[in-house]
């Protein structure tokens, strides 16, 4: 398998820290029928990142900027963690020891078992770092 | 060095147009004292009289004439001269306000024209060069005012006035035009226009000079206009109280020469109003020395420059005022000092990764000026990281805290978020209750 099948497309958007900014992003994207597979908002002082995983980034990327935000991609991996006590941190310590640097993570824990999505200073080293590991990645056609 | 139009008066020793300046300006007081009602009250209010003025230095005893005087006394009340002896009206548009009429009697058409024939000839214009006329023509002094000074120094007048800019463009390149006379943003429009056409204004026209004023414009715009269209960018300057434009940068593009035999300028302190050494940024203040139909005397214009004595490269002794660098009626005063909306521009221009709009909010927490100011991010600079972002908002405020001399904080919104401007920009809220 690949390297570039595990890299998947966050869309990620400059937003301003008020109110009604977020609904502004997630209406825009329900429009276009885009569903949101994970998400977080990075806040800084007076202004956040939204950052999402979507079914159709192209879209969504066209949508967004179309209405004026700024809008990027940005590289990220998913990997499956145990749901339980220590599943972090298998995954936190195969990077660790792999000298990768997360630049953030988010997370979600659903039925079909628990997420880790990551933003890493070097991809490439970080998917051989995990497959490695013993750890599973999680392909990029599964969300887009 | 470029000859000069008329190089007795240009290339006069400093010594003697100051010397020519104070008769000039003495005949002037009289005559207002004697002829005009209203100077004549100002001057009894301000308790000076015409033998006051022993020297050059003494225009200082003078008072003040204002936009509003001429408003004031709408349509030709200020007027010294009789109607039979006007051949010319101009009208501003009034935008801030009533219009503002300006007559012009023969003499004072005559000086005009001689203005700016100097002014062209300055900056290497003259006979053999076809000038486009892009100014307006009718009640707004630009394009009458650059029509009969091309005219004067021999050079062909393409009359083509604002609009229509396709033809602008065709008659440019069929015509062979080499100079240009037109707002800096009105030529920006026929360069992207052009290219629209297929047509390089660089490699498919004669253009070589552009004679740019009439609105506020930076250094930094210089630069694009000149190496994006590949000409020359001279600034011209004048308003319709002075006559319409008169004044323009010769060519070392370091300011315009005022003709020191026309106009007498001030350098002044907003805030005191006393007289700033040469090369430090005020308010400007004119006099017009020759003028018959509306005489000027100290007329507090609005303009913010700086004013440079030392005699040009060029030859020419006349003093030279700097690009303006913003209105009197636009600065700001934070904790103390000086701001003016303009300097802000002129550091974001040099910052790619923002764009260009902002807006300024000043409030007051405790006792002390707080100034904040948006700027948007631009798409290209965007980054996903938070520390890229905080580190274009911490290279913002660290640019403008080196240019304004005052600490500000920046905040940074979202692309086209900041109100546009046609027109006259209104970028300053300013929420402090004093």
């Amino acid at each position: 398998m690949g390297v570039d099948s595990f890299v998947i497309k966050q869309i990620s958007v400059f937003s301003e820290n008020k109110p009604g900014r977020l609904a502004a992003i997630a209406k825009a994207l329900q429009e276009e029928k885009i569903n949101i597979l994970a998400f977080s908002i990075a806040e800084a002082d007076g202004f956040g990142v939204v950052r999402a995983l979507v079914d159709k980034p192209q879209r969504a990327h066209e949508k967004l900027g179309k209405m004026g935000f700024n809008v990027a991609f940005t590289d990220v991996i998913a990997v499956q963690m145990k749901d339980e006590p220590g599943g972090l941190y298998e995954i936190a310590k195969i990077l660790g020891q792999g000298g990768i640097n997360i630049e953030y993570a988010y997370a979600y824990s659903g039925k079909g078992g628990a997420v880790l999505i990551l933003r890493v200073d070097n991809t490439e080293a970080a998917i051989a770092a995990i497959q490695k590991g013993g750890a599973k990645l999680l392909e990029s056609s599964l969300f887009q | 060095m470029t000859r000069a139009w008329d190089p007795r008066i240009e290339e006069m020793p400093v010594e003697s147009l100051k010397k020519l300046q104070y008769t000039l300006l003495k005949t002037l007081v009289y005559r207002l004292y004697s002829f005009s009602p209203f100077y004549h009250r100002r001057m009894e209010e301000w308790g000076v009289h015409p033998d006051d003025i022993r020297s050059l230095d003494d225009i200082r005893k003078l008072p003040f004439m204002y936009k509003k005087d001429l408003r004031d006394n709408y349509p030709d009340k200020l007027f010294l001269a009789s109607q039979e002896d006007l051949v010319r009206y101009h009208v501003s548009s009034g935008t801030t306000g009533k219009p503002t009429v300006v007559g012009y009697t023969e003499r004072d058409l005559e000086n005009w024209t001689v203005s700016l024939a100097r002014a062209l000839v300055s900056c290497g214009l003259g006979r053999g060069d076809v000038i486009q006329v892009s100014y307006g023509y009718g009640l707004f002094t630009g394009g009458l005012g650059l029509h009969y000074g091309a005219e004067r120094i021999g050079a062909t007048v393409l009359p083509m006035s604002v609009g229509n800019t396709e033809r602008q463009i065709e008659l440019m390149q069929d015509l062979g035009a080499t100079a240009i006379a037109c707002t800096p943003s009105y030529l920006l429009h026929i360069g992207e226009v052009a290219e629209k056409m297929g047509v390089s204004i660089r490699d498919d026209t004669r253009l070589r000079t552009g004679i740019l004023g009439a609105e506020p414009w930076s250094e930094n715009m210089r630069q694009r206009i000149q190496n994006w269209l590949g000409i020359k960018a001279y600034d011209i300057y004048g308003t319709s109280e002075l006559s319409g434009p008169m004044f323009c940068e010769c060519s070392e593009q370091k300011g315009f020469h005022v003709w020191g035999d026309l106009a007498y300028v001030e350098i002044l302190d907003p805030k005191t109003q006393e007289p700033l050494p040469p090369g430090e940024r005020g308010e400007m203040v004119i006099t017009m020395l020759q003028k018959e139909a509306l005489p000027l005397v100290r007329y507090r214009i609005g303009d913010i420059s700086a004013l440079d004595e030392s005699v040009c490269p060029c030859g020419r002794t006349h003093p030279r005022v700097q690009r303006i660098t913003g209105r009197v009626d636009d600065m700001l005063i934070i904790r103390g000092i000086n701001v003016f909306p303009s300097q802000i521009e002129y550091a974001l221009m040099t910052i790619p990764e923002v764009g260009q709009h902002f807006q300024i909010i000043v409030d007051r927490k405790g006792a002390l000026d707080d100034m904040l100011v948006q700027v948007e991010v631009s798409p290209e600079a965007f980054s996903d990281k938070i520390t890229d972002l905080m580190a274009i908002r911490k290279k913002v405020e660290h640019k403008l805290r080196n240019i304004l001399n005052v600490g500000v904080n920046v905040e940074l919104v979202e692309p086209g978020s900041l109100p546009r401007f046609e027109g006259k920009a209104k970028r300053v809220i300013d929420r402090r209750k004093i």
